[in-house]
């Protein structure tokens, strides 16, 4: 469970995240929001790349903003970036083992762990395939390997499916409602993509202009007014 | 191991064994001369290749560093009896304190401000090189004496007293310093590095401690360097410092991006780029000087056509070369008339 108390981030005279308060229960959860609402903004507070102006945000009773921005990995923090960030010089398994050998899982079970990682998210390239003879959604889906190895105990995902096809995007959605049940990690997705976070989302928080606007089990949510109306702008 | 990595691997110990015995029966000593500055040089462009290529760091100062490596040996090669390659491990130990020292304060700075700060460094070095002196058997912490008139050589190994044999020592030097590197990076820091390269951001989501591996690189790089500096103190005998200036670590740096700096052979073909292209045109009659102009012509056509540099374009034209004198020899295929009507 994570608890975000109060949570502000200003940019000079602009308020990113505007005194968001708001508790994810386990499992996959959903953020939406319009473009610069505050999405990426929060998970670059949780990944220690931005410092809050005020608030607190515990996860799993733990004051995760104490922590250094590189030791978060090591407690249990994934990420994927909105522009997608495999490497593409390394094959599949090292791009993986990369981030197992700075997440604190022993040495031992490397190998077993990497390749388990990557056939979870049901890649099916040999993992000694370099990532840049790879197709986009393949590479979508080594971040999402990188995001799910090593005892994972919070998966950030920004925007995973931006530019894939359908076909693609559904296969996706299956992997990342696995990861909770795989790892035991909370998930927190965030995408424009509506029916993949319906998909893969139980509970989804919406935030415009840095503040949350509603948030709750997700079919709710998505047909609550203020939400159709920040999508949308109706008056 | 698989097939295509064993021929690789034969590829390349053949390769090692024609420079080792091949090469000094087929060129002349001024040549061998020029191999071995290549071979000293070949591990100063790795290690540029390692910052530049693998973490992204543009460092215009390894001639200085180089310098430093090399006055380490020759100080200690004077006042001592150490075995040579001990002294060369010391050189390079005292230079990756140097180098890393260097780094320090730059490792907030990237790209251009990286580069500036490591130039200007460079400059103090070269500097205070000037002031000290190399040493030249005199005594004191210098080991600089200005009145000598009978200056000492600086000693080699005694296994590799003449040319060809030091130009040996040298190239099997040179290979355990590629083996260095090559053992980091397939495992951990290499990871690390190329995470870096990619995107500092993504590297530290992924619990990356980029400084470290920065450190790391940097500390690396300068050992290496440190090492072939007490490799050149043996090569030319004799040091001084306007032989280190520093503007020769811009031209470095240009070869090492005309040579590859994502390969390891690119510091191999920078090193032959930097040393052996200039002893050619002068046995020619040719001025190096040219080689300025058409470094600086190099670098343009690689960033623009090939910027993983020569090591990585070459094989792909020789390649593509290849295939053209096949298509050229085979008769071309007869064409096969078409059967069935049209639908």
């Amino acid at each position: 469970m994570i608890e975000v108390e109060g949570l502000t981030v200003r940019y000079g005279g602009v308020t990113s995240l505007d005194a968001m308060s708001l508790t994810f229960e386990d499992g996959t959860c959903g953020l939406i929001g319009p473009n610069g609402a505050g999405k990426t903004t929060f998970f670059n507070v949780l990944s220690g790349f931005v410092r809050p102006a005020a608030g607190t945000v515990r996860a799993f009773g733990v004051d995760l903003l104490s922590m250094a921005h590189f030791r978060r990995a090591r407690w249990g923090v994934r990420r994927t970036f909105q522009t997608e960030q495999a490497i593409e010089e390394l094959s599949v398994f090292d791009n993986v083992a990369m981030v197992h050998e700075h997440s604190g899982a022993g040495a031992g079970s490397r190998r077993r762990d990497v390749l388990d990682a990557i056939s979870f998210t049901g890649l099916d390239v040999s993992p000694e395939t370099r990532v840049r003879t790879l197709g986009a959604g393949q590479r979508r889906l080594v971040e999402v390997a990188r995001a799910v190895v090593g005892q994972p105990r919070l998966v950030l995902l920004d925007e995973p499916a931006a530019g894939l096809p359908d076909e693609e995007t559904s296969h996706l959605g299956e992997v990342i409602r696995r990861i909770p049940e795989h790892t035991g990690a909370l998930t927190i997705l965030v995408d424009h993509d509506m029916s993949l976070v319906s998909a893969c989302c139980q509970t989804t928080a919406v935030l415009d202009f840095g503040k949350l606007i509603a948030s709750g089990p997700t079919a709710t949510v998505l047909r609550d007014d203020d939400v159709i109306r920040a999508y949308l702008g109706v008056a | 191991m698989g097939r295509p990595q064993l021929i690789r691997w034969a590829v390349i110990a053949a390769l090692l064994l024609f420079t080792l015995f091949g090469l000094p029966q087929l060129f002349s000593l001024y040549y061998i001369d020029s191999l071995t500055q290549v071979a000293v040089y070949s591990m100063v462009t790795l290690a540029l290749g390692v910052l530049v290529g693998r973490v992204g760091l543009i460092s215009l100062g390894q001639v200085a560093v180089l310098a430093i490596g090399a006055w380490v040996a020759a100080r200690l090669l004077f006042a001592t009896t150490q075995p040579y390659p001990l002294v060369l491990l010391e050189a390079g130990l005292v230079t990756m304190v140097a180098g890393t020292a260097i780094g320090l304060p730059a490792l907030r700075l990237r790209g251009l401000y990286l580069a500036l700060i490591t130039l200007m460094l460079a400059g103090a070095i070269t500097v205070v090189l000037a002031t000290v002196n190399f040493p030249n058997g005199g005594h004191g912490f210098t080991g600089y004496n200005g009145a000598l008139i009978n200056i000492p050589p600086i000693r080699r190994p005694s296994v590799a007293g003449a040319d060809p044999a030091y130009f040996r020592y040298s190239v099997l030097i040179a290979a355990l310093m590629f083996l260095l590197v090559l053992a980091h990076i397939r495992t951990r820091p290499g990871r690390a590095w190329a995470a870096i390269r990619q995107s500092e951001p993504a590297a530290l989501a992924a619990g990356i401690n980029t400084w470290l591996y920065k450190l790391w690189a940097f500390a690396l790089a300068s050992f290496i360097t440190g090492v072939a500096g007490g490799v050149l103190a043996g090569a030319v005998h004799y040091l001084y410092s306007i032989d280190f200036p520093t503007q020769d670590s811009i031209i470095l740096l240009a070869v090492v991006l005309m040579g590859g700096a994502y390969s390891l052979w690119g510091a191999v073909v920078a090193a032959l780029l930097y040393q052996f292209l200039p002893a050619l045109l002068n046995n020619w009659g040719v001025s190096a000087d040219w080689l300025t102009i058409l470094f600086g012509l190099g670098v343009l056509q690689v960033l623009t056509t090939a910027p993983a540099g020569l090591a990585d374009q070459v094989p792909k034209d020789l390649a593509r070369l290849g295939r053209l004198l096949l298509r050229l020899r085979r008769p071309p295929a007869p064409r096969v008339p078409s059967q069935g009507g049209t639908a």
